[in-house]
């Protein structure tokens, strides 16, 4: 009987003891860790769970390939909804082990650009938020790589010129801007009212109150009364969908809109069905599987049935945004890794990763997203990184690249940018830092 | 003049889907005094089944089943949560029927996903015009189902023996239960009926956006024909329906580019909120006298 005592007691302490010591070898394992704000549910769900389960699902496939130079993501999601009020919230739960923010909205990514700035966070607005935060003499710590609204715009007007038959076949052109009536859809008035000064087309807005769902009104005055060549959809989750039907409605091409790149998933079109067809939308990658990092992730993540999304999903337009944010989150770590060693990174070392990417041609081989990303290269004047914009349309199944990289009008959103940056700085008494 | 009337017909006619969600607010609260805050949601449900029934099954059946679905929701409505509440103040109702508008989102959303499912009925979607005045058969359709909808909901209130019931039971409960009738099972006729409504909304919202998250937004283009028509009318939600429809639409094409346009949303709530000084009840609401 003492006997039997004595060995239950030795097996529990060996077994206690290997709980134990496992328990502190996992949670000595180094592990970059990143928060994701996320919306899985809500209006604008197809967004948010697209774009982070994209991203999650590269972060497994490196880990399963032995992590970055060796170190490993840790990750923890926060469900914002694309609410504001709860995307600060995350951010302020999450932010004593975050190095970097993607907020995934505009409106929490001006909540957080004053927040964000003293704790030293990386703000990466990844082709959203202000086009302004593009200047890095004011804005050190927010970057809105590889692209922004205004650069979007602007290789829009390129690319309506291009189709009309050159630049100086904008004179006269009648453009109807049609946008959600929020800071975001707001933001290219601008710069759109700018550019027909400039190139002589003429410009109408129109606004939508948000959610949007009915456009009837605006629709009918575009046609009917406003007759341009040309419509811009600058909308979201919904009221992106509306405009197809109602263009189709009144029989106005769907290959004469333009959608911004919010506005260019398959969720936009599916639900308008035939009336999709022929729509173009930018985008700023390329779209579907056929990218060796995409087919890395089906055949190793899938395969090992680690994935974090449907794999209906894998490949869409969203999913592959987040891939692309991964590459470029993953490329900034590597770039700081060289400068300061391969360790876990702190803010300020990350940021400075981040302030001095450099994503080429070769590298993009070597990561095996030719086709899918484009040169990217930031610097402390520059925290867009390029800018490049890619066109695409709707063929009633599937998107199809139109043409190849659009260039932007660099400077002329460039003296936009900065002289909107210096704005803002007088605003909040920000003293500009050299850039040598 | 021509484009003024097409923008006016055309409003019409979105006003009568406007109706079509304001009727489910009026069914209910007329019968059971209660606000229900989740009647976009219910039609975001009826949206979703019928989407998720027509994966394996034609459009008929899909109908009736979404229709069963539906009823199965409004029984469980007020065996569940109402009932434990009869008597309560109508804050604590509302309240309930807060709570019960996300429960049927998150329900919703748990079964069918987030994503967008688009659905297609095969009606055709042909532009005409008349006199220059453009017009769409499929708005049209929506409108002549309405109008079915509308006219058997009267006959089955006026003519029919439970319709009748309900009348009662909506002008007073403890009279109509000092008659012999059940107050629980006439709100859940009340519910049940409201979900049909519910799912004819849905559709004609779904085939429109798209059967998708922002359907339950539709709740809110209701409120303002609510308070235009008078919250327990049933003719006041059509016909305040129509005004709405009509008056947002050529307030933002007449009105908007003198103002910045975007009125839309908040016109019709302006509109009601002028007409609330001549009468506080809506057009059709039924005044409350009550002894001091």
């Amino acid at each position: 009987m003492g006997r039997k005592l004595i060995f239950t007691f030795m097996a529990l302490v060996f077994v206690v003891s290997l709980a134990m010591f496992s328990g502190q070898a996992l949670a000595e394992e180094k592990t970059q860790f990143f928060g994701i704000l996320i919306y899985r549910t809500g209006p604008y769900a197809p967004g948010g769970s697209g774009f982070g389960s994209g991203w999650e699902d590269f972060m497994t496939l490196r880990n399963m390939q032995g992590g970055v130079n060796g170190i490993k993501y840790s990750w923890e999601e926060c469900e914002t909804a694309y609410n504001t009020a709860r995307g600060v919230e995350c951010y302020e739960r999450l932010k004593d082990k975050m190095i970097y923010v993607q907020p995934f909205s505009t409106g929490i990514t001006y909540a957080l650009i004053p927040r964000a700035g003293k704790d030293g966070m990386t703000v990466h607005s990844m082709g959203y938020g202000r086009a302004d935060a593009s200047d890095g003499r004011v804005f050190p710590h927010v970057f809105t790589t590889p692209t922004n609204y205004w650069s979007q715009n602007s290789a829009k007007i390129r690319f309506i010129a291009d189709r009309m038959g050159g630049m100086d076949k904008l004179k006269g052109l009648k453009i109807a801007n049609l946008f959600i009536d929020v800071p975001y859809g707001q933001e290219t008035k601008p710069l759109l009212d700018a550019m027909s000064k400039k190139y002589g087309f003429i410009v109408r807005h129109f606004p939508v109150a948000p959610p949007a769902i009915d456009q009837k009104a605006q629709w009918m005055d575009i046609v009917r009364r406003f007759k341009p060549d040309w419509v811009i959809n600058r909308n979201w989750g919904v009221s992106c969908t509306v405009p197809l039907k109602e263009a189709a409605r009144l029989g106005f091409p769907r290959d004469r809109i333009l959608g911004v790149w919010w506005c260019g998933s398959e969720e936009d079109v599916l639900p308008a069905g035939p009336a999709g067809k022929g729509y173009i939308t930018a985008n700023f990658h390329g779209v579907g599987r056929d990218f060796p990092i995409i087919q890395q992730i089906v055949d190793k993540v899938y395969g090992a049935m680690k994935g974090n999304i449907s794999f209906t999903r894998v490949g869409t337009v969203y999913y592959n945004r987040g891939v692309f944010g991964g590459i470029i989150v993953e490329e900034a770590m590597r770039t700081a890794h060289k400068k300061f060693g391969v360790k876990v990174l702190t803010r300020e070392e990350f940021m400075w990763g981040f302030e001095n990417l450099n994503i080429t041609e070769e590298r993009i081989k070597e990561i095996g997203a030719e086709g899918l990303c484009p040169p990217v290269k930031n610097s402390c004047l520059d925290h867009e990184g390029g800018g490049p914009v890619r066109f695409q349309q709707w063929d009633g199944e599937k998107w199809v690249a139109v043409g190849t990289w659009v260039s932007p009008m660099r400077e002329f959103v460039r003296d936009r940018v900065e002289a909107s940056a210096a704005n803002y700085a007088k605003e909040k008494g920000i003293t500009p830092r050299k850039c040598d | 003049m021509a484009f003024f009337l097409e923008v006016l017909f055309n409003g019409l006619l979105v006003g009568i889907m406007y109706s079509l969600v304001a009727l489910g607010f009026a069914l209910i609260y007329k019968a059971s005094d209660v606000f229900n805050f989740a009647q976009g949601d219910m039609s975001l449900f009826a949206g979703l089944a019928l989407v998720g029934f027509l994966t394996v099954m034609p459009l008929w059946l899909a109908l009736i089943c979404t229709i069963g679905v539906m009823t199965i929701l409004a029984y469980g409505t007020v065996f569940i949560v109402f009932r434990p509440l009869v008597a309560r103040p109508p804050l604590i109702l509302f309240m309930a029927a807060i709570g019960l508008s996300f429960l049927v989102q998150g329900i919703g959303q748990s079964i069918w996903g987030t994503q967008p499912k688009g659905l297609f009925l095969g009606i055709p979607e042909i532009t005409f015009d008349i006199k220059e005045v453009f017009l769409n058969t499929f708005d049209l359709t929506f409108g002549g189902v309405a109008g079915v909808l509308v006219v058997g909901l009267v006959l089955f209130f006026q003519k029919t023996r439970t319709g009748r019931a309900l009348r009662a039971v909506a002008d007073d409960h403890e009279a109509a239960l000092s008659v012999g009738i059940p107050l629980l099972r006439a709100w859940a006729v009340t519910w049940m009926i409201a979900g049909i409504v519910a799912t004819v909304a849905g559709v004609a919202w779904g085939s429109r956006l798209g059967v998708q998250f922002s359907l339950s937004l539709i709740a809110y283009k209701a409120l303002p024909v609510l308070i235009l028509g008078g919250i327990d009318s049933i003719t006041g939600a059509i016909l305040a329906g129509l005004v709405v429809g009509a008056g947002e639409n050529l307030a933002e094409v007449f009105l908007g580019p003198y103002v910045g346009g975007g009125i839309q949303t908040f016109f019709p709530y302006l509109l009601a909120l002028l007409f609330l000084w001549f009468r506080p009840y809506g057009m059709f609401g039924k005044e409350i006298i009550e002894r001091v």
